[in-house]
């Protein structure tokens, strides 16, 4: 192994590309005809939404009695999904503002793809709250507003907090990723040579003219955006979480929700971001930008943030024990050896076991290793709110009031669907949109910044 | 040919230390109306064009204070005027409660706002008529070239000599940049011009009408609304007698129900009957709550027969007057349980218990009403 030399900071982006190298690399898919794997890809996408429609229409039509909810577990696989598709996003948000703030450079090169994956990610979220209210067309209804029957919402509910936080989430991740699409919509507004996809890029760019006089607003608000939707992202999951922790079942009343689920959601966000990247790299050939050391990087944040729920799972156990609650220690050993069991060891597998190979450079670094890991994470993360839900509802107080659960084949439809609808959005994103940061990337490739003679 | 107007004088440099330095020389030359237009943000540029720093946090301060206080504000008169309601037990201003969603809409004012504010004020977009679009010069800046332009408003505006200063500063492709002539064939009704007016008229005015007036009041499904079950007040058509509402059975005794021996015969009730309740307190406050539900309706709160049914209607009768004073007790309740006139019967609906209950309390508010002067001593 060759020695590294520490004084040097390792290049965030790889050979020094000029700046018109780097314009013509990103914009290479919104210039050429889709290939053959792009068409392959998105026709699975669209048979998977096609077969979620099928789905969704027997729900729309006969209401939500077909999925596998019951009493007493009236939440099942629509909370699950709801959960872990906020999780998803949660990874895009943290890249583009929190290692911003940290100034994190080599966040530039993942930072619109994942920003775009959370935008995604948070529509498929909406989703499942949305129908699982059952007359979806009356979910206006959610929202505060002056209506005849002079009724408000009940502002001091967990459930109201989070229609409000997940639609400021979607909405600030939104404007977040606009503000930052704007000088990219300038710079292919240039360089374009086609008539409609200009007035489409002008439309967009609203006349970006690159003038300092606007940088120096614009580096701002991007502080500012990142400043806020820093707070935002830890408040999202923390809410989510309060959907169940503010009730009283076993399981659920515990004040370890909020940090556990927000490393949860960082946890399956940042494997399935890794998954994606991994595609998209190898595609668009941008491996001098999405470069190895991002995956690896990204590779040792899930070993964090998984260390972090692995804890949360053993700590349970513990405070179930030192609290001599009964409720809760009867609802832990249920969970790790009840009807439940499979999940619950599946979700320690893949979660606490799985990312422990990170630990290895050779492993950290190897792409089909990591892939596998980050899918098997994803799938742990997945069970993980699987076992938090379900399990705590089928088996609560009462032994009378015990009831098993089982998913139908429109609860795996719904599920279907979601996952059509993001792969669907992603691909269109790729073709569409540059899934790399113009402008961001060519100000931190080595040189292109002025060099400070005599230092600041 | 009209003489084109001149919008700036512009040049291109290679790189970030180029134009940074140009931008302090231009700075020490004296020129103030002049921008640098790079690729990416360059370090150090404001610094070196002497700007001053941005102003944008004020507004989202401004906008975040805004948001929670508008919050805060909107969740009490909810909880505290508008509607209060009793959640959990909890006090109607329970501000933890609060607090998630004056974060949530804190943060969605002042960073949506700050972005509204930063694109429409500071930057004054959309801008896409502006000179500088579709040049050389710009399609240049926007990809790897670091551009300066001394514009023409600038008090030292000249455009040779900017031309050899730029030159002397190692620019390259220094050009005129000119603004486009504003066409001067506007018409204001133009054919086109209208046919898209009137359409958009009628698009909007069509949207609004059918979203307003037929989509919110579509139900898509509503079997659970729609049931084959007789609703009360309806026609049957299963029944002889057309009515959906079926009395009971004949012979059907109610639970704790006491056939009145009296119906019919008010002379023997008024001789027989007494109250057969203790005269108390408790007593007093049963009756006055058969009385509220029962016969304030028609005859009043305080039984003085003013009621909004007064004047139209065979006029409920006050209870104060000498007549109903001066009937015994099995007289009142005899009328309460046999119904009188238009008075229908309440012996099905009001206990016996309670038609006792409702007599005292009668009695209570006649004397309210007719007070006596002794009343007053015995109460010194």
């Amino acid at each position: 192994m060759t020695a590294i030399d520490y004084t040097q900071e390792i290049p965030v982006v790889e050979g020094r590309p000029t700046a018109s190298q780097i314009d013509e690399v990103v914009s290479i898919p919104m210039n050429t005809k889709p290939g053959k794997v792009w068409k392959v890809l998105i026709a699975i996408t669209s048979l998977m939404l096609l077969v979620g429609s099928v789905a969704l229409g027997y729900t729309f039509y006969y209401g939500i009695g077909m999925w596998g909810n019951n009493n007493p577990v009236g939440w099942g696989f629509d909370i699950v999904n709801f959960v872990f598709w906020v999780g998803i996003g949660h990874a895009g948000t943290l890249i583009s503002a929190i290692l911003f703030l940290l100034r994190q450079r080599w966040r530039t090169g993942i930072a619109r793809f994942a920003e775009a994956m959370t935008i995604f990610a948070v529509m498929c979220a909406g989703l499942f709250p949305a129908l699982h209210t059952g007359r979806f067309w009356l979910d206006g209804y959610l929202f505060p507003y002056p209506n005849q029957n002079h009724l408000w919402v009940n502002f001091t509910s967990p459930l109201l907090w989070d229609v409000f936080a997940v639609s400021t989430y979607f909405t600030v991740s939104l404007i977040f990723w606009y503000v930052g699409l704007i000088p990219d919509f300038a710079t292919l507004r240039d360089r374009t040579t086609s008539k409609i996809k200009k007035t489409i890029y002008t439309l967009f760019s609203l006349g970006w003219r690159h003038s300092t006089r606007h940088w120096q607003h614009y580096e701002k608000i991007y502080v500012i955006l990142a400043g806020f939707a820093t707070p935002l992202v830890l408040s999202v999951h923390t809410i989510v979480s309060f959907d169940f922790a503010v009730s009283v079942i076993p399981g659920w009343h515990t004040t370890i929700f909020p940090p556990y689920f927000v490393a949860g959601a960082v946890f399956s966000g940042f494997a399935m971001v890794q998954n994606v990247l991994i595609f998209v790299r190898q595609a668009f050939n941008l491996k001098h930008i999405i470069t190895l050391n991002h995956l690896e990087k990204m590779n040792q944040v899930m070993i964090v943030v998984g260390m972090i729920v692995g804890y949360a799972y053993g700590m349970e156990f513990f405070i179930a024990w030192y609290s001599g609650n009964d409720f809760e220690m009867f609802t832990f050993i249920n969970r790790a050896l009840g009807p439940y069991a499979w999940a619950y060891w599946i979700m320690v597998t893949c979660n606490v076991v799985s990312p422990q190979f990170f630990w290895f450079k050779k492993l950290r670094r190897s792409i089909p290793v990591m892939f596998v890991i980050g899918i098997i994470v994803n799938i742990g993360m997945w069970f993980e709110r699987f076992v938090i839900i379900v399990t705590s509802l089928a088996r609560d107080y009462l032994p009378s009031s015990w009831g098993m659960y089982t998913p139908t084949i429109y609860d795996f439809g719904i599920l279907i669907f979601s996952f059509g609808l993001f792969f669907t959005l992603l691909l269109l994103f790729v073709k569409t949109l540059p899934v790399v940061s113009l402008s961001e990337v060519k100000a931190v490739v080595d040189g292109a910044q002025p060099s400070h003679k005599g230092g600041h | 040919m009209e003489e084109k107007k001149i919008f700036s004088v512009a040049a291109l440099f290679d790189t970030p230390d180029d134009i940074t330095r140009a931008a302090k020389e231009t700075n020490v030359a004296g020129y103030t109306k002049y921008d640098i237009n790079t690729p990416y943000p360059v370090h150090g540029m404001e610094k070196a064009m002497k700007l001053k720093p941005s102003k944008l946090g004020i507004i989202t301060f401004l906008l975040g204070v805004g948001g929670a206080t508008f919050a805060v504000l909107f969740m009490s008169w909810v909880a505290i005027v508008d509607y209060p309601l009793v959640i959990g037990g909890k006090p109607f201003f329970s501000w933890p409660a609060f607090v998630p969603i004056t974060f949530e809409v804190t943060v969605l004012s002042a960073s949506v706002g700050t972005v509204v504010a930063m694109i429409a004020l500071f930057f004054k977009f959309p801008h896409n008529s502006h000179p500088l679009h579709d040049t050389n010069y710009m399609k240049r800046v926007s990809s790897d070239k670091f551009g300066i332009n001394i514009v023409a408003i600038d008090p030292i505006f000249d455009e040779a000599k900017i031309k050899e200063f730029f030159a002397k500063l190692g620019g390259k492709e220094i050009e005129t940049i000119y603004e486009e002539p504003f066409p001067k064939d506007i018409k204001m009704f133009d054919k086109r011009f209208i046919g898209v007016l009137v359409l958009i008229a009628i698009v909007t005015a069509g949207t609004s009408y059918l979203v307003l007036n037929k989509l919110l009041y579509i139900q898509p499904f509503t079997w659970m609304a729609e049931q084959d079950k007789g609703l009360p007040q309806t026609k049957s058509e299963v029944f002889s007698d057309g009515f959906t509402m079926r009395p009971p059975v004949d012979g059907t005794v109610a639970r704790d129900y006491v056939p009145y021996e009296y119906k019919g015969l008010k002379d023997s009730a008024v001789v027989n009957l007494s109250n057969p309740l203790p005269f108390s307190k408790q007593v007093i406050e049963k009756g006055k709550t058969s009385y509220d539900t029962y016969c304030s309706p028609c005859h009043g709160n305080f039984g003085k027969g003013d009621t909004r049914l007064r004047d139209q209607f065979p006029k409920p009768p006050t209870l104060h007057s000498d007549k109903v004073r001066n009937w015994t007790d099995g007289n009142i309740y005899h009328v309460i349980t046999n119904g009188q006139n238009i008075m229908p019967s309440y012996d099905k609906q009001i206990s016996r218990d309670d038609r006792w209950a409702i007599v005292y309390y009668i009695r209570v508010l006649q004397r309210s009403q007719n007070a006596k002067d002794s009343d007053f001593e015995s109460n010194k």
